[in-house]
């Protein structure tokens, strides 16, 4: 279970979250949507203990993870696992390599073992005999997949995904989705998922939650979030235009 | 005002010098000891095992191996060019029999850890800080991060000490190849004799010379990364963060090669 409580982050004097609390259920896909610049990475990276908040707690299972340090920190960072919005993998590595990673430098897993696992990862996002291939001759949607599989290949009890889709066309946004939801389904993990993807989050999202200026305005499941009687929610979930920027 | 309370005045001008002043000092201040920092934790890392072998071999590589070919042509033509300054100059006074000493005390004390310190910074220090800065904004070491892996121990601390262990190797390989180029000139092209050119520097120069140029190389072997993975670690953001980063770690890894120059010239016997 994780919980944000009273979370409040200003960068130069300028608020950019103001009070978010947000409960994730274990074994729920949390997906937090939002306009762009609205605080979600913000939020996210809260969640991942690499901003330390102005006010406020990010705990999971009851501990504050942004008040953690040395090895209490990194006890909770072994559950996680992370989907960056651009991948995050290592250029210097191969596929295979980038995927092994985080089983070579935090497991006492033979050499033999690590490949099997790496293997079935790779075959469990589509991507069987890419592992030779460096990250910078595959295409966005295989590097999107290669980042969900080295994010999965130390079986995380939570999963944070950013942006997982984005720059990505229809097809793929629905493949990602897809395996996500599969995956999902496999292992239980707790998914936490920023998104900007409408209404396709819909078909995957256990519950929703809309950040707005730095508040989250609305929670509920797919179908309370699109029955929402909150205009903001359904302006956003609609793309329309708000009133003031279409006047001018 | 909406309230009817009077604006504030405008301190005078004297007082907001005094105000940037401070602010700036505090900036500086500031700057320098998270400078300092970021260097007392990768020595304090350098220190916990387990040290990332696989990573300090290819940081060696990196920057002392791929800097080899420019260090030797470097040094080769700056030992010819001071042979040949310091020959002319000589032969006006009629002792150009010291050209040997001249150029092998310059080179070993002063232009060998110098120049190569330069040469490395802009070969291998600037394409350090451009890898660590794209790492940044394309958020490969938040993936470290959250790996709980810690990403000093992984780029900083590898290349902190594959510089302390190139820099004094690189500067002497330039050294003899001034030497030589020296040697090439004074003795093959102008005609001086080979023992003279050997047996005065081994005459004049002694083992303190050698020693002020290892200690110094040594330093900028510390420095050089040490600013250059600071600069890419905290740099800004996109192509623009990147280009300011690499921009501002040769251009403060060269002030403060010279700096410590001097203050090391002042300081070692």
């Amino acid at each position: 279970m994780i919980r944000v409580q009273g979370l409040r982050k200003s960068f130069g004097g300028q608020p950019v979250l103001r009070s978010v609390d947000l409960d994730v259920a274990t074994g729920e896909i949390m997906i937090i949507i939002g306009r762009s610049g609205g605080g979600k990475s913000v939020l996210l990276k809260h969640f991942l203990g690499l901003l330390r908040p102005d006010a406020g707690a990010v705990l999971v299972d009851g501990m504050d993870i942004t008040r953690l340090r040395g090895a209490a920190l990194e006890s909770v960072l072994r559950r996680y696992g992370v989907v960056f919005q651009g991948g995050a993998l290592f250029d210097s590595m191969s596929v295979s390599d980038n995927v092994a990673f985080p089983l070579r430098e935090k497991t006492k897993m033979g050499a033999a073992e690590i490949a099997r696992r790496v293997d079935e990862k790779l075959a469990q996002v589509g991507l069987v005999d890419m592992g030779h291939k460096n990250p910078a001759e595959i295409s966005g949607g295989m590097r999107k997949r290669v980042a969900i599989a080295r994010a999965l290949v130390t079986e995380p009890e939570i999963v944070f995904f950013d942006e997982p889709t984005t720059g990505l066309d229809p097809i793929l946004v629905n493949t990602i989705h897809r395996l996500i939801q599969e995956l999902h389904r496999k292992f239980r993990f707790t998914a936490v998922m920023v998104s900007h993807e409408i209404p396709e989050i819909f078909e995957i999202a256990d519950r929703v939650a809309m950040l707005h200026e730095g508040q989250i305005i609305e929670t509920g499941d797919a179908h309370a979030i699109q029955t929402s009687s909150n205009p903001i929610v359904q302006r956003f979930i609609r793309g329309e235009v708000e009133a003031a920027h279409h006047a001018a | 005002m909406t309230d009817g309370s009077p604006a504030p005045r405008a301190l005078p001008l004297p007082a907001r010098w005094i105000g940037a002043l401070g602010h700036l000092t505090l900036f500086l201040v500031e700057s320098l000891g998270r400078f300092g920092r970021f260097l007392g934790q990768a020595i304090a890392l350098a220190f916990v095992p387990p040290l990332k072998l696989g990573r300090l071999a290819g940081r060696i590589h990196f920057i002392g191996f791929k800097s080899l070919t420019i260090v030797i042509l470097t040094g080769a033509f700056t030992g010819m060019a001071l042979g040949l300054q310091v020959f002319l100059t000589l032969q006006r006074v009629g002792s150009e029999a010291f050209v040997g000493p001249a150029v092998g005390i310059a080179l070993v004390r002063e232009l060998g850890p110098v120049l190569t310190a330069v040469f490395v910074t802009g070969l291998a220090g600037s394409a350090l800080t451009a890898e660590l800065g794209i790492m940044r904004i394309t958020e490969q070491i938040d993936a470290l991060m959250v790996m709980a892996l810690n990403p000093m121990r992984y780029l900083v601390v590898p290349a902190i000490l594959a510089g302390l262990i190139t820099f004094p190797m690189l500067t002497a390989v330039f050294d003899v190849a001034g030497i030589y180029g020296g040697y090439l000139v004074a003795v093959i092209l102008l005609g001086m004799s080979p023992g003279t050119y050997f047996g005065q520097m081994q005459a004049f120069a002694d083992m303190s010379d050698v020693m002020v140029g290892f200690w110094k190389s040594l330093a900028f072997g510390a420095l050089v990364p040490w600013v250059c993975t600071y600069k890419g670690f905290h740099c800004g953001h996109g192509a623009e963060g990147v280009s300011r980063a690499t921009t501002e770690a040769v251009v403060l890894s060269c002030v403060l090669i010279l700096v410590f120059n001097y203050f090391l010239g002042t300081v070692l016997p």
